[in-house]
């Protein structure tokens, strides 16, 4: 059974179609690719898995490795990452006046239970479960490499360190699959390589599959397991990257006419 | 010399804006007018002399940091030792604490009376703290929950002969009860609109309040409203005044203490983040019907709280007192003293109250200061007197190299 498995997703506003009929599966421990041209409605497929746009038709389903299945379309947003999905945005969304640290400890929220009596009295099972908080924190700040500057403001960052620190929150969800949103976007290649090893490093290390959107045209063909390609809101291909690479749709649509890749 | 003539600009303009408050008036006596021209050249002077001043000290300050870029400002590392340095601020704490607890022994009733009163709104900028500056929701109708609890205290007591400390949670309750009752609708609201709509709220309970003469009293207020009573003992008006006092200090060390907890704990992280970025707050799996409701009814209930001990402070209370104006006072405490900064807000709240009483030698100008006080915040401390810090946590032992 796939992690997830998305069987003929419709979204329309008004009446736009902007995902129209879309299917797509993630297996354990893949790292899957969605590419298209701006404007394909990458980001609007996101959206309504991860629960922040209630889709219009067909249905999401997750099998989490631990845990049953459930169908999440149309959940709101904190009840899909309590589930195990997580994300990141195209567009950096960080708390910007909190500091680094924070920003992952946020990422604990649903798995911690503090009451509001427990939080002013802070007893001992209050102070255990902040610890605990703070460690796994310093964790995952150490994994995307940001231990050194995790007393600064979050909008102090560098872009490059911005990104990771997305992936570093949504991690801190512990998910059982990562969605990431363009993570190479406005990356220089230096950085770009770095991610393309961190990403593979989560993979491995915690053990969860990947669907990422991306623009990074060497980044996708080195890291994916296999493509999904999208155009004007429908599925026009997919496979693996050699797949891909020789599907002449793709080319055309996406790629160029002519095909060096 | 550009300095002194834009300075002169400045004098010149200053004279033209106070020329009808301060030069012009109307003897209303004998029916003439009176100029004082004499006003107007010290105004101008006055301003002239500031604004020169200010533009200096705005040069140096500018070409100060191209000297000693190696060392960086020093005010950062001032504030970091005042803030994270416990042999730093915990003296300072136990010395502001001593103070408070010795002031009523050496001033008259009268200051100990303003001081309650400034206690008072304390303890309400730290309930609308939690609201405006933590979670980020814009409420100009706070006042409201104040006169909920104050008018919870005044009813219980007429129709139910209710003493003081039985009011007390209920006016918290009644609070935040109403705190929940106007976050509902809100949920959804950002911004102005929810500006607008508490606002509104804010102005339904005092008219609510002042026309329903049945149940309220309407604008007769009510009086004869006990004071706290202590274990039944018969204090004379001046004991009374000292034990509020010292009921509101207690008051006022509670709120610090719980918000301060708060802040820093799991759900004060999760209002702040959902004031920083809702869509991101609620993709990290933060519920926020729920957290926007625990904030609004934990806000409000400090003002239910304060409200009761308001209403037994005075005796009397009336629509009157809980206007748009309190809103909007409350609000600028948060504002001046740094949003979602304790002390702050502290500061911010006794300066408000306090500046104007003892200000009242100035009569006539005092809402000129008061407004002079402001535009000087505004360009020196955008951000509040003391902007909030974060905490800082210490790594885990286990993992101690560098990264």
């Amino acid at each position: 059974m796939a992690l997830l498995q998305v069987e003929n997703l419709c979204m329309d506003f008004g009446g736009l179609r902007a995902v129209d009929q879309v299917s797509l599966s993630v297996e354990d421990g893949e790292i899957v690719a969605l590419i298209g041209p701006n404007g394909a409605g990458k980001t609007t497929f996101f959206n309504c898995v991860t629960g922040h746009y209630a889709p219009t038709g067909g249905e999401i389903v997750i099998s989490p490795p631990q845990g049953e299945r459930a169908r999440i379309d149309g959940l709101k947003p904190n009840r899909v990452t309590a589930l195990g999905l997580a994300r990141t945005f195209q567009n950096i969304r960080l708390f910007p006046a909190m500091t680094v640290l924070e920003n992952v400890m946020i990422g604990r929220h649903c798995r911690t239970r503090t009451s509001l009596l427990g939080a002013i009295l802070r007893g001992p099972g209050t102070r255990r479960q902040e610890r605990e908080t703070i460690d796994t924190s310093y964790r995952l700040l150490e994994k995307v490499g940001l231990l050194d500057v995790a007393d600064e403001f979050a909008r102090n960052l560098s872009y490059g360190g911005q990104r990771r620190l997305e992936i570093a929150r949504a991690l801190a969800t512990d998910p059982f699959l990562l969605l990431l949103d363009e993570p190479a976007a406005g990356m220089n290649p230096q950085e770009t390589r770095e991610l393309d090893e961190l990403i593979v490093r989560i993979r491995d290390e915690e053990g969860l599959a990947i669907l990422l959107i991306e623009h990074d045209m060497p980044l996708v063909m080195n890291l994916s397991d296999r493509i999904y390609v999208m155009e004007y809101g429908c599925k026009i291909a997919e496979g693996t990257p050699q797949q891909i690479r020789s599907n002449p749709r793709v080319i055309k649509a996406y790629l160029g006419e002519q095909d060096d890749a | 010399m550009r300095l002194v003539g834009r300075s002169l600009l400045v004098g010149l303009w200053f004279m033209f804006l106070t020329l009808p408050l301060l030069a012009v008036r109307v003897n209303t006596i004998t029916e003439t007018v009176e100029w004082r021209w004499l006003n107007l050249v010290w105004v101008g002077l006055g301003t002239f002399i500031l604004s020169l001043a200010l533009a200096l000290w705005r040069q140096r300050s500018e070409s100060q940091p191209q000297r000693d870029d190696g060392e960086g400002d020093i005010t950062p590392r001032w504030r970091e030792r005042l803030f994270h340095d416990q042999t730093v601020y915990r003296p300072l704490l136990i010395m502001a604490l001593l103070a408070t607890l010795l002031l009523p022994w050496l001033v008259d009733i009268y200051q100990i009376n303003i001081l309650v009163l400034a206690l008072i709104f304390v303890v309400l900028g730290l309930g609308l703290n939690i609201i405006v500056g933590l979670a980020g929701l814009l409420d100009l109708g706070y006042i409201a929950f104040f006169a909920v609890g104050a008018y919870t205290y005044a009813l219980l007591n007429i129709n139910l002969d209710l003493g003081f400390w039985a009011a007390l949670p209920l006016g918290g309750l009644a609070g935040a009860f109403f705190g929940l009752l106007i976050g509902f609708p809100v949920l959804r609201l950002r911004g102005d609109y929810l500006a607008i709509v508490t606002l509104g709220f804010g102005s339904i309970v005092k008219i609510v309040i002042e026309n329903e003469d049945e149940l309220f009293y309407g604008a007769m207020g009510i009086a004869d409203i006990p004071r706290p009573g202590l274990l039944g003992l018969d204090l004379s008006l001046d004991q009374s005044t000292l034990y509020t006092y010292y009921l509101v200090v207690a008051l006022a060390l509670l709120a610090i203490f719980v918000t301060n907890r708060l802040k820093d704990s799991r759900l004060g992280r999760a209002w702040i983040a959902l004031r920083e970025d809702e869509i991101a707050a609620v993709a990290m799996g933060i519920d926020m019907a729920k957290c926007k409701l625990s904030a609004y009814a934990f806000g409000a209930f400090w003002a239910g709280l304060v409200g009761v001990l308001f209403a037994a402070r005075n005796t009397f209370i009336h629509p009157n007192s809980f206007t748009f104006a309190e809103s909007a006072l409350v609000l600028s405490m948060v504002v001046l003293g740094g949003m979602g900064s304790i002390v702050g807000v502290t500061l911010a709240a006794l300066i408000l109250v306090l500046l104007p009483e003892y200000l009242q030698g100035l009569a006539e100008y005092r809402m000129l200061v008061f407004g002079g006080v402001m535009v000087a915040m505004m360009v020196f401390r955008p951000h509040g007197l003391i902007s909030p810090s974060r905490r800082r946590y210490t790594r885990p032992q286990a993992q101690g190299e560098e990264g």
